[in-house]
């Protein structure tokens, strides 16, 4: 069993939700090269603009994803939990984060290089496949929110 | 008492004071969207089937004062209104226009409404068995006539023959009897039942329309999203004709009526219909902002939602709402459509 | 009046007991509660206490001289003597509701319509899902559900807003996010800097709601987009449709079921609402302009 810990009481890579139903091997590669994070409330995981280079997995806590506009005050466009992942621009072209991540809580999370996760992905397609059709939910489930959000589903 | 006169090219309901005032010798020629009086070679009074009206302006007024408020100092003081009218006898009742009582009836009495209720009982009805049908009638299919058989505190069937021009009457109910009282009359023999039987089976054999009543209501709750919906919304103007003539059209609306001082206040009812583009109106805007959704509510309504609400059907087959649509939307037709399987009538409107 | 049973053929039951003409309230209080929303806090003209309700139930408030609209009943069932109504300036009689001095009368006629079955959620785990103004008609229920907690298993709120300031009842939610024994969550579509709450639908926070799906109850409430995308979420989690009950909305003018407006398919929204199960009207709930 692959352990990503640094000690006894911390996560354990293979346990997050999102690799539930990965190939085995895939999740034993990524939970190699897995990082813990731990982020204070405030702390900003990722900038809009940045290179992304990461794929991060909230094991706890909470993550704002922030849309920052020129003389506007920043608006928070989704809140993520434990069990979610933050973002997909790695995966894309240009590969630069398009929102702000920043912890609303003390949060706890993975973080994997996304050079080598694209080679994994790139070796086996099967591998690729499957790591995809996991994404998707995620990406759908942000798409929908902002339909929603544009046809004001708590307001009238 | 109320009855038919000749007025305004129509044979329409209003007081009766005398004979004259009857159409004797009128009848009515009707199909969709075509309405005109033509002369009898006869001097029949009830020879004609039924005119834009019916009997609900009577039973529920078009406009009726609800309640009337005052202000006194910072509160107010709402008085309702009493129904003070005299008792008014309706002479021409067709069996169509009982059966439309009978869904008013139901659709009032369940609504508890005091001001129908209270006319209603007030109302002595004088029924006319129907001498002929007319060309967009089809209460045969309805099951609403052409004969009265319950209900009537009279009913009368014109009986015109080379040498005679007489009335067969049924009496009904202890109204009925005591308003014939000083009329005179004989006991009627065999041959006058018979003769007035055989007027009204022919009458029931000549309907100008026919529509299946079978499965009415599955048909069209199941079906919001049939074509024919699209076709028949590119025809209809949405002017309300329909609802204002059909007799079981209750959709009504309230209004707030102030003096200029403010001191005083009427509260109105008057009558509305579905189509109409403010009816459905929610936070700004229309729930049913297109013709299609209007059109298909009231058809669904009539003939489909009705039975859940009521138990019957809303539409008793006097055809007023093909007589008087002003595009001649014929509602036999559109169900006719709607029973189509899609596929043949998608294909013939396919490049419509 | 409306009470005398109707004599001919084919009537039922009158209008539920209820005056048909408004009686006069008089305005206790009116606090604000976003820049558009307001509660009203009304006591009967002639003292004592005012008609009993259910949770869901509404009235239509009468403005003298501009007409009625129809509110949710939004107070305490345990609090005899006042009328508490929660109201969003949305046309010209709301927006004249919402403007009424303590001191001024407010005409009210009713309750009307269909309350939510707490009954059916005895002994069951209960889901509150609730959009923009859809909390002000299930506070009834929830001030029902908490002081008779130990009546129901879990208990789940999840309340939705445009954004931190056009959340309502801020205070009391406090309150009640600090009682044991329920859960509330909260989230907005958008927020600055200063929410630290969640954002997204309130659909996203299902999956945080512990619930037993095979004997749970659910009342939505809520734009009926909300209200549809909740009880799809709920059913997809094993809740059946029969179990999951929505208040729908429409134009009223006599709150009786006879003026008509209210139709929807083939119901009376003003007397078979508006509170309905899911499996009721959920046909009717995807078709356009119905």
């Amino acid at each position: 069993m692959t352990k990503s810990h640094t000690t006894t009481g911390a996560p354990l890579f293979a346990d997050h939700p999102f690799v539930q139903e990965l190939p085995a091997p895939l999740v034993a590669a990524m939970g190699r090269v897995a990082v813990e994070r731990t982020y204070a409330t405030g702390d900003i995981l990722l900038r809009e603009g940045e290179p992304a280079r990461e794929f991060l997995l909230v094991v706890s806590g909470k993550v704002a994803l922030e849309a920052v506009m020129p003389a506007r005050p920043r608006l928070t466009i989704q809140t993520v939990g434990p069990g979610e992942v933050v973002g997909w621009s790695w995966l894309t072209p240009p590969h630069r984060w398009r929102l702000d991540a920043r912890a609303v809580k003390p949060t706890q999370a993975f973080a994997i290089d996304s050079d080598i996760l694209r080679t994994l992905l790139d070796e086996d397609p099967a591998n690729g496949y499957k790591f995809l059709l996991h994404l998707l939910p995620f990406i759908a489930q942000r798409l929908e929110n902002t339909q929603f959000q544009l046809l004001d589903v708590h307001g009238d | 008492m109320v009855g038919p006169t000749v007025r305004d090219g129509a044979i329409v309901y209003g007081e009766i004071r005398e004979d004259s005032d009857l159409p004797a010798g009128w009848t009515d020629k009707q199909e969709a969207g075509k309405y005109r009086l033509e002369r009898r070679t006869d001097k029949a009074l009830f020879g004609y089937n039924v005119g834009p009206h019916g009997w609900k302006k009577y039973l529920f007024p078009s406009r009726e004062r609800l309640w009337t408020g005052v202000r006194t100092g910072t509160s107010f003081a709402i008085e309702p209104e009493k129904d003070e009218g005299p008792p008014v006898a309706f002479l021409g009742v067709r069996a169509c226009e009982m059966a439309a009582m009978d869904v008013s009836d139901k659709v009032f009495g369940k609504a508890g409404d005091p001001g129908y209720r209270e006319r209603r009982r007030k109302a002595l009805r004088i029924a006319v068995q129907c001498g002929q049908a007319g060309g967009t009638c089809f209460c045969v299919s309805m099951g609403s006539g052409p004969a009265v058989r319950a209900g009537h505190d009279l009913a009368l069937t014109e009986i015109l023959t080379p040498h005679r021009h007489y009335f067969l009457v049924e009496v009904g109910s202890a109204e009925g009897a005591a308003v014939l009282e000083g009329v005179p009359v004989s006991p009627a023999a065999p041959s006058d039942s018979a003769s007035a039987e055989a007027i009204v089976a022919k009458t029931a054999a000549s309907m100008g329309r026919a529509m299946d009543p079978v499965g009415l209501r599955d048909l069209l709750v199941n079906n919001p999203e049939h074509p024919r919906w699209e076709i028949v919304a590119r025809r209809c103007l949405s002017c309300t004709n329909c609802t204002m003539a059909c007799p079981t059209c209750f959709c009504n609306t309230t209004e707030e009526v102030p003096e200029l001082s403010g001191e005083k206040v009427e509260r109105w009812r008057r009558w509305d219909s579905c189509f109409n583009s403010g009816f459905s109106a929610l936070h700004g805007t229309s729930v049913r902002a297109s013709t299609k959704s209007r059109y298909r509510q009231w058809l669904t309504h009539k003939l489909g939602t009705w039975h859940d609400q009521f138990g019957m059907s809303g539409c008793v087959g006097c055809g007023r709402c093909i007589t008087w649509c002003p595009v001649g939307i014929d509602l036999t037709e559109e169900v006719a459509a709607i029973r189509t399987p899609v596929a043949s009538s998608q294909s013939a409107q396919a490049k419509a | 009046m409306a009470t005398d049973a109707v004599a001919f053929a084919g009537a039922d039951a009158s209008v539920q007991g209820q005056s048909l003409v408004p009686v006069p309230y008089v305005v206790r209080s009116l606090t604000r509660e976003t820049a558009d929303t307001v509660t009203l806090v009304l006591d009967p003209d002639h003292g004592g206490e005012r008609p009993r309700f259910q949770p869901g139930q509404f009235n239509m408030l009468y403005v003298f001289g501009v007409g009625e609209a129809a509110i949710s009943i939004c107070g305490d069932l345990e609090q005899r003597d006042r009328l508490v109504h929660t109201v969003r300036s949305a046309g010209k009689i709301s927006q004249a509701l919402s403007e009424m001095p303590p001191g001024s009368t407010v005409g009210v006629r009713g309750p009307y319509g269909t309350g939510w079955p707490l009954d059916k959620a005895v002994g069951k785990d209960v889901v509150i899902v609730a959009g923009g103004l859809g909390l002000p008609p299930l506070r009834p229920a929830i001030y029902d559900l908490v002081r008779h907690r130990d009546r129901y298993g879990r208990i789940e709120i999840i309340y939705g807003a445009r954004s931190p300031k056009d959340l309502v009842y801020y205070s009391e939610i406090q309150t009640w996010r600090a009682r044991p024994g329920l859960r509330f969550q909260t989230t907005v579509d958008t927020a600055g800097r200063d929410w630290y709450g969640d954002v997204g639908l309130v659909t996203a926070r299902l999956p945080d709601a512990r619930f037993d799906p095979a004997n749970t109850v659910a009342f939505l409430c809520g734009p009926e987009i909300m209200m549809r995308l909740t009880a799809q979420a709920l059913e997809t989690r094993g809740v059946p449709p029969a179990a999951i009950y929505v208040s729908l909305e429409r134009n009223m003018k006599c709150a009786v079921g006879i003026c008509g407006h209210c139709q929807f398919g083939p119901e009376f929204v003003c007397r078979d609402g508006p509170v309905f199960s899911y499996d009721e009207v959920r046909r009717f709930m995807t078709v356009r302009e119905v």
